[in-house]
């Protein structure tokens, strides 16, 4: 980011004890920054990923608690200061409206889950409070004797433990935590898309993973009875699978269920065996689509399900046609999607060797804090450690744009590869942020994988057809964005 | 249709349920209080606390308290020359407040101690041959400054399934008195009065007939405008009336009697005094539950504001008292003030009171509210208690219980603070009470008691 002109004026104040979500903040920030004579606006919990992002801006932030909130703007003049706190004053009450403190006769807004779930019937809990404050909301529905989904990320695994353990002792499910997506009784909880009802229920590890597999279903003509999340950990070795296994109990009850597929990143080794067993014990077949080396990929696990269920594979939907590459250059994928970077690093790494990530297959090739190297790299923005205090990327765009902007600009840059994720929860118009920035990769192709359904709120071939006019190539498969994105990069290592 | 979800965090996931027609209650969530994250999320996976919580509203719930008896301190409680019971979590003489030592200073006198009120400073200074010990220590409850001395009388009262029993001070009417800190001479020979004629009168008449279902009067009162802590008037009525044959039939003196009755009915908080030690009675049966949340006492001694919990034993958890917020007598003001004081929280502590201001729209003016407010101030209490008392119900909340065990844990994640109606007394010794209103506990005490419950918790895993 480029340091301010000296003419600007900044206002910076901290606000102690006030909160808001961060998606409310990031509408505030956006407002804001709309106001006229407002140059740039950050309104955001002073977490340390968030006053990161503000000394990046610029702005000088004195000592604060995660618990303060920080107003910094950048104005023309001075004279617009007291407009622009205004306005900060006025979007922030509009975030904030429809909470308690009303009318005379107004009940007191639930101020805890359980409060929630003492007032109504309630079948289920969706938790996406900051992860440090989860558990014990989780436990409310827990207690209250309903299943939780757990949006939230960052939860020590301890706690993650302790829920799933209690949990199975009352015969519940906790859906996470870092549970991006579920659907259940139709519902899309967290990020979901929106597909038909069908034969097929999910049990996800993964949140992008799972939708990569419900959209292409849904492309293929097969609906989804129910996708149950259980968390990015659920399958390693400190969780064993805990939320898995009453998953698969829940799906084998289900008479709809013809088919259950697990979708998971590489699990651990024994845990896999376990379940593999497990599954061995149910009425319903079980196939496991878990990303590794070798293994196969989500859209190969969607043709095999279709194969099982005795369907046709249908060409998998594909918009525009990239720009010729660089001869030499790297392989950029900005990630929104664990699981989508997940697959698009073991997939180019067949061809192209070691890929560096903040979430890498080996911890060798792990990138440092400048989160650059001279080398093919791929960065999950959807992260944990990206998201503490911010709204997840699928919502909060601010982190890859920045980041595809100085990627745009960077001539060791061969082919960029992104992921859109469509659906329930996501970004309104991805197309809207993403086509302007695409547009700025002069003389490096971008291949986009686009998930998501006819029916999403944002509609796939809308959002698709409004990428390939930037000049990406754009595809519904994930797999095939990577292998064109890998083949565009002329096998440079 | 599709079920209804409750949603707490990002308002944009509900609003996607919303877009789905899905009905979402959502959750006003806010951060917890600063520091208690970690410690929230130990109680809250203790797998312990559910039952552990669910036995202590039970227990509490469970009992019925009686008035069995009338008696002196030195007979009831053992209460020997020298020894004095107070308000609140221990204190020291160096560090009492205004009222608490113009109390001791006229107890003191009281039991002849001195012949000055005024000189017992000196000895309550010295330590020698004296002895203060916290009400709450002696399965009793003191109001304000809550002094108990070996000669005053005290109500019994009793579970009958356990034969537990707790005991409280016969009040002393309004203004000058002792529990506000007043000494003069009349507040003595008032004294005196209710130990030679009132307590043989009332116990006279309460060993005459049945026990008084003192449990069953507060039903009463909650659907008659009393909330049992500032207002107390159709609970004195209602115990006169249960009491007043006995007493016209005993030995005593018309003269006697009529005084007798003529001082009950002129006192508007008389019944409090019994309502305190059924709060403390129902609050007892609760302590001792290992894994337990739930606050079990929350009092005052003028400088220190403390509570105990369920799970944590004995241990007290204390900080400043507050100043209240209300309304003030004649001149005085909030410079006259003293810090909170009173075991009278019990009150509080068992549902009622501020907790249940919504019942008691006559007093909402007198603590500086609205009628609004205090049915929004009983609704708010529900969100950091454990249950409510099926027994004691709120008509114009459509009969709902009264919001009852306060859950520590609620406390940190809400950040609010359990609403007390309260009196004032003057900051300086002798003064009396300047005031009533509304008052706080200090918020650190909950994350202390919660840091001792997650201690323990780790402790037992």
């Amino acid at each position: 980011m480029t340091s301010p002109p000296p003419d600007d004026v900044t206002h910076v104040e901290v606000r102690a004890g006030a909160y808001a979500d961060s998606v409310a903040l990031l509408q505030v920030s956006k407002d804001v920054a709309a106001t006229p004579g407002v140059k740039a606006a950050q309104v955001a919990m002073a977490t340390p990923l968030n006053l990161g992002l503000l000394s990046s801006m610029g702005f000088e932030i004195g000592t604060t608690t995660p618990n303060d909130m920080v107003v910094a703007l950048r104005v023309e003049s001075a004279d617009v200061v007291a407009s622009a706190v205004a306005a900060v004053d006025a979007a922030l009450s509009a975030a904030s409206r429809g909470r308690s403190g009303g009318g005379a006769d107004a009940e007191v807004a639930p101020r805890t889950t359980a409060s929630a779930l003492t007032r109504g019937d309630a079948s289920l809990a969706l938790v996406s409070v900051p992860g440090a404050s989860a558990t014990v909301e989780a436990m409310d529905a827990l207690d209250a004797g309903r299943d939780v989904m757990i949006f939230s990320d960052n939860v020590p695994v301890a706690e993650e433990v302790a829920l799933k353990t209690i949990a199975g002792d009352r015969d519940l499910l906790v859906m996470g935590p870092d549970c991006g997506t579920a659907m259940v009784d139709g519902v899309g909880l967290g990020f979901a898309n929106a597909v038909s009802p069908g034969p097929v229920g999910i049990v996800a590890a993964s949140g992008t993973g799972c939708q990569q597999l419900m959209c292409l279903l849904d492309a293929a003509g097969v609906g989804v009875a129910a996708a149950l999340g259980v968390g990015g950990r659920d399958l390693g070795s400190s969780v064993g699978g805990l939320a898995t296994r009453q998953a698969l109990r829940r799906l084998d009850a289900d008479p709809s269920v013809e088919l259950i597929v697990i979708v998971s990143k590489p699990p651990a080794d024994d845990v896999a065996a376990a379940l593999r067993e497990f599954a061995g014990t149910l009425e319903t077949p079980v196939q496991f689509a878990l990303l590794g080396a070798g293994q196969p990929d989500i859209t190969e696990a969607a043709e095999s399900v279709l194969a099982t269920l005795d369907r046709t594979v249908p060409g998998w939907p594909h918009w525009g046609s990239a720009a010729e590459a660089r001869a030499t250059g790297f392989l950029r994928g900005l990630f929104v999607g664990g699981t989508m970077c997940d697959e698009a690093m073991l997939l180019a790494a067949e061809e192209l060797g070691p890929i560096r990530s903040n979430i890498p297959l080996d911890p060798a090739y792990a990138l440092d804090a400048s989160m650059t190297a001279d080398a093919h790299l791929m960065i999950d923005f959807g992260d944990d450690s990206m998201t503490a205090g911010r709204a997840h990327p699928m919502i909060d765009p601010t982190l890859r744009l920045d980041y595809l902007t100085r990627t745009a600009a960077d001539p060791q840059t061969g082919v960029v590869l992104l992921d859109v994720v469509l659906g329930h929860g996501a970004d309104a118009d991805p197309a809207a942020t993403l086509a302007p920035a695409i547009r700025q990769v002069a003389g490096a192709p971008v291949v986009v994988a686009c998930v998501g359904t006819e029916a999403d709120p944002q509609v796939l071939g809308r959002q698709a057809a409004a990428l390939a006019e930037a000049g990406a190539e754009v595809f519904l498969s994930n797999a095939q964005a990577v292998r064109r994105a890998v083949a565009l990069t002329g096998g440079s290592r | 249709m599709t079920d209804p979800i409750a949603a707490a965090g990002a308002g944009l996931l509900a609003d996607a349920l919303d877009a789905q027609a899905v009905e979402v209650t959502r959750v006003d969530w806010q951060p917890p209080m600063d520091g208690t994250a970690a410690d929230l999320a130990t109680v809250a996976t203790d797998p312990r606390r559910r039952d552990a919580n669910a036995r202590a509203a039970r227990a509490m719930l469970d009992v019925q308290a009686m008035l069995v008896d009338v008696a002196p301190a030195s007979e009831v409680l053992g209460l020997e020359r020298g020894e004095f019971l107070h308000a609140g979590p221990p204190i020291d003489w160096e560090r009492t407040a205004g009222p608490m030592r113009g109390a001791l200073m006229g107890a003191a006198a009281l039991e002849g101690l001195v012949d000055d009120p005024e000189d017992a400073a000196a000895l309550f200074a010295s330590g020698t041959s004296v002895s203060l010990t916290p009400c709450h220590h002696r399965s009793a409850v003191g109001p304000m400054a809550g002094v108990v001395s070996p000669s005053m009388w005290m109500f019994v009262l009793e579970d009958p399934s356990t034969g537990r029993r707790t005991y409280c001070s016969l009040n002393e009417g309004l203004g000058k008195v002792l529990r506000y800190g007043a000494y003069s001479p009349e507040v003595l020979d008032r004294l005196r009065w209710m130990s030679a004629v009132l307590g043989p009168l009332l116990a006279s008449a309460v060993r005459a007939g049945d026990p008084v279902d003192v449990t069953g009067i507060l039903t009463q009162m909650l659907q008659m405008g009393d909330e049992a802590h500032n207002r107390n008037r159709a609970g004195t009525l209602m115990l006169m009336r249960d009491l007043a044959p006995a007493m016209v039939e005993s030995d005593a003196t018309a003269g006697d009697i009529g005084a007798a009755l003529r001082f009950i009915g002129g006192n508007d908080h008389f019944f409090l005094n019994l309502a305190m030690p059924a709060c403390k009675l129902a609050l007892d049966a609760a302590r001792g539950i290992d894994g337990s949340t739930m606050v079990v006492a929350m009092a005052r001694n003028g400088t220190d504001f403390g509570i105990q919990t369920a799970g944590t034993g004995d241990e007290w958890f204390t900080g400043p008292a507050q100043i209240a917020d209300g309304l003030y007598l004649g001149d005085y003001g909030p410079d006259d003030a003293n810090p909170d004081i009173g075991d009278s929280a019990i009150t509080e502590t068992a549902g009622i009171g501020g907790f249940s201001m919504a019942t008691a729209p006559a007093i909402v003016r007198f603590v500086g509210g609205t009628v609004p407010d205090a049915l929004a101030t009983t609704r708010r209490m529900g969100e950091i208690t454990l249950t409510e008392n099926p027994r004691w119900t709120i008509p114009v909340l459509d009969f709902r219980g009264a919001p009852t065990g306060i859950d520590v844990s609620r406390v940190c994640r809400t950040g609010i603070l359990p609403q007390i109606n309260t009196g004032m007394a003057g900051r300086v010794a002798g003064v009396g009470q300047v005031g009533a209103g509304l008052v706080n506990p200090p918020a650190e005490i909950f994350p202390a008691a919660l840091a001792s419950l997650a201690r323990r918790v780790r402790e037992a895993a």
